[in-house]
């Protein structure tokens, strides 16, 4: 079966966090406040696709394609 | 009342929380920045009376979203607040929080909370809280926490005077701990309180957390602690990731009740409209480069006016204290040495304030970090970080903050190769050198209308740099190897109206500091230097009108021409026409003469010190006709082709030697220090010098 994660939802899609697939960036999500169960919205990506920018928790975050790969949602 | 009385109150809170603000209100112009003992971060204190009696010690700590940290900078706060003996514990933190985005804000807090420390809480951006239709009861939410609530509006100054109001009444600590760290791991924690003599749980629980990266632990402390989390299996991040979800399940339960409204959704219509310009794949870089446009031609445009201002003024006042003063050896070192010395600081300070008030509106606005989302991608492919940005475009000021600016890039093999090119960027120290040779070279005209070509070839060097820059990265990037993963996730705040009062700020503390640390130096090189130009070997400097005459003597020469010949025999045979004779046969090939080889010497200290080189050369025994710096250069006549000097060969080697070369003590150091080692800071001066030396040789071999 395919995990989705945040880096599968196109511009404007939101999706609700379900875990973390890197153990040593999750801690640092976590305290940004990317926690299981919240929503998490693709806002946009930079001019090459890549970082592109979420809102969680009611602020906007950037992180690269390859560190959203790592988010799974539902 | 002795110094240790005054208590101390620590400023902690997230980036973009409005931290900068309060500190500006509470302390005014009476701050001070200096390093933390051992680290070269920034320490910002400053004094504030907090009613008629009694005054505090306010200290800025970096901002952090957490109190583990992931930087150096961010390290700072735990080593700080968790450590009493620390001679800067605060016996007051001050937790500033943005309440529009309370939940994430408040993590922070409750960390700090645990370590039982008197804390305030202070509620900022309670305007953009009204505006959104979101309503924070204060007081349920203090009872619910056990510590003061104060609303603030900090960019207005509001709340301030009932913060200062709270912090005289404050009662000490004894706060029940919102995450129960003994539940975890009680053995372990028992220990360390017995071992250590601590009595709080959470204090415990962080060392057996960070005692790794603790540098105030001894190697023995460490040891036991080591020994402490194994016997006990202590496992820290599976604990840190309880202690987050526990946090956070608090922060619900606290703020049920005393906050209203969904947090998910919070409208931000004019930060996503911006977003949809700034970070577009055309405008987004066009406005970026017409951005950096703007501030190059306003550095010329705005600044030429003061610095030549300042450069005729300093010129006068010697020539008038030359006619005025008796003769002599000091009134020499007066109006030769030292006034020009003094006005080759002074006449920087226009330029450093205008790149530093960009820099900081800039930051301010909350466009730096669209700049890096803009440049991340490109960035990698060059073996940077989008974070790099920062640093480089810092650069564009100074090398020295700018280095320490690479401190938020967590990849050490990005960091290390973002210091190793900073240097390259060219710095506010090589732009009154750019300056005055490009005004020597390039025509003061306007082309299509609007450009003016001197601001043009300014932007050009600016260019130079950077591409140079660039392209080491890459070469870099070939060479370094590392399995060390990069991470970027970084917050995108939304958009502000800079605040006023922050950038004068910044352009007067970034001013100050440059007339105070940089203005020592150079204004010591400068004595030397007319030390040296004013006195030699044997009896050359006093008997110069003999051996000139003499030499002379069957050639009819009118009273100036004579007098000429005299001053430049005497700068010629002194100790400075030595040296620079001495390397001679290095730099002619670049196209450049003794005198100009003085120069290069005196700026291996501070490239900045050129200006005022050729003050004090020029200007020995000249100083009587008025013509300012600029002109007396403009003059030089280069007595082998009997053309002038400062021809368009030699003037664009000089430019492009500058643009190159590592001629920053300063900047050696800071690397040094960065890097801990003399390894990189030494890479740096053989690869950027060498670099210097054979684009200077091409362009003026290709061009004379």
């Amino acid at each position: 079966m395919n995990i989705r994660s945040v880096a599968d939802l196109t511009p404007g899609e939101s999706g609700i966090i379900n875990g973390f697939m890197d153990d040593a960036l999750s801690l640092k999500l976590l305290e940004m406040g990317c926690l299981p169960g919240q929503p998490i919205k693709f806002n946009f990506a930079a001019p090459f696709g890549d970082p592109i920018c979420v809102s969680v928790a009611g602020y906007n975050l950037s992180l690269r394609l390859d560190e959203a790969i790592t988010i799974s949602i539902q | 009342m002795s110094k240790r009385d005054i208590p101390k109150v620590a400023l902690v809170g997230n980036p973009n929380s409005g931290k900068s603000s309060l500190f500006n209100h509470l302390t005014g112009l009476n701050q001070r920045i200096g390093n933390f003992p051992g680290v070269t971060v920034d320490k910002k204190t400053g004094y504030c009376s907090l009613n008629g009696e009694t005054k505090a010690e306010i200290i800025d700590l970096p901002g952090t979203y957490s109190i583990y940290p992931n930087s150096t900078d961010e390290k700072i706060v735990y080593d700080i607040l968790g450590d009493k003996t620390n001679p800067l514990h605060p016996d007051v933190v001050v937790v500033i929080v943005d309440a529009s985005n309370f939940k994430r804000n408040l993590l922070l807090f409750t960390q700090i909370h645990d370590l039982n420390i008197p804390t305030v809480l202070a509620l900022n951006m309670m305007d953009i809280v009204e505006k959104t239709g979101l309503a924070i009861d204060e007081k349920k939410l203090s009872q619910e926490l056990g510590v003061p609530v104060i609303p603030m509006k900090a960019r207005k100054g509001k709340g301030i005077d009932l913060l200062k109001k709270t912090l005289v009444e404050i009662c000490p600590a004894n706060y029940e701990p919102i995450f129960k760290a003994h539940d975890h791991a009680p053995e372990a924690i028992d220990k360390v309180k017995e071992a250590f003599s601590i009595k709080d749980d959470y204090v415990a629980y962080q060392m057996l957390q960070q005692y790794r990266i603790n540098q105030a632990l001894t190697e023995n402390e460490r040891n036991l602690l080591a020994d402490i989390s194994e016997k006990y299996s202590f496992n820290r991040d599976e604990l840190r990731r309880k202690e987050t979800l526990e946090r956070y399940a608090a922060i619900n339960y606290f703020i049920d009740g005393a906050v209203k409204e969904n947090f998910t959704q919070l409208p931000k219509r004019w930060t996503q409209k911006l977003d949809s310009i700034f970070t577009h794949k055309i405008w987004g870089y066009f406005i970026f480069f017409l951005i950096l446009f703007l501030i190059f031609q306003s550095i010329f445009a705005w600044a030429t006016i003061p610095m030549d201002f300042i450069d005729l003024t300093f010129s006068e006042l010697s020539s008038f204290l030359k006619s005025t003063l008796p003769e002599g050896a000091l009134s020499d070192l007066l109006t030769e040495g030292i006034i020009p010395g003094i006005g080759g600081i002074v006449i920087f300070i226009p330029q450093i304030a205008i790149l530093f008030a960009f820099i900081a509106i800039l930051e301010e606005t909350g466009y730096m970090s669209r700049v890096v989302f803009l440049m991340d991608k490109i960035m990698r492919k060059f073996g940077l970080n989008g974070k790099s940005v920062v640093p480089l475009i810092s650069g564009v000021a100074c090398a020295i903050p700018a280095i320490m600016a690479t401190r938020t890039i967590e990849n050490w093999k990005e960091r290390l190769i973002t210091i190793f090119v900073t240097p390259l960027m060219s710095c506010s120290a090589r732009l009154p050198v750019y300056t005055i040779l490009i005004a020597l070279i390039i025509p003061d005209k306007t082309i299509f209308g609007i450009f003016n070509l001197q601001g043009l070839a300014l932007m050009g060097m600016y260019l130079l740099g950077f591409a140079a820059a660039i392209i080491s990265a890459l070469i870099m990037r070939f060479i370094l190897k590392t399995k060390e993963r990069s991470f970027f996730v970084m917050e995108l705040p939304t958009y502000k109206a800079p605040r006023w009062k922050n950038v004068g700020m910044t352009m007067y503390e970034k001013s100050k500091t440059f007339v105070l640390e940089a203005g020592k130096i150079i204004l010591a090189i400068s004595i030397v230097l007319w030390v040296l130009a004013s006195y030699g070997p044997g009896d050359q400097i006093e008997n110069a009108e003999a051996y000139v005459q003499a030499e002379y003597s069957t050639v009819q020469l009118t009273q100036e021409e004579i007098e000429n010949k005299i001053e430049s025999y005497k700068l010629e045979h002194s100790y400075a026409g030595i040296f620079g004779k001495a390397i001679e046969p290095v730099i002619r090939p670049l196209g450049y003469d003794w005198k100009i080889g003085i120069a290069l010497i005196t700026s291996f200290a501070a490239r900045e010190v050129f200006v005022g080189t050729m003050a004090t050369i020029y200007s020995i025994g000249n100083v009587d006709d008025e013509s300012t710096i600029k002109n007396r250069m403009k003059n030089e006549i280069n007595p082998e082709t009997g053309k002038v000097r400062y021809d368009f060969a030699t003037g664009l080697s000089l430019l492009v030697f500058y643009a190159f070369a590592m001629q920053c003590m300063s900047t050696m150091a800071v690397v040094y220090r960065e890097t801990k080692g003399w390894k990189w800071p030494l890479a740096q001066l053989v690869y950027m010098t060498g670099l210097a030396y054979v684009s200077a040789l091409i362009i003026y071999q290709s061009l004379s």
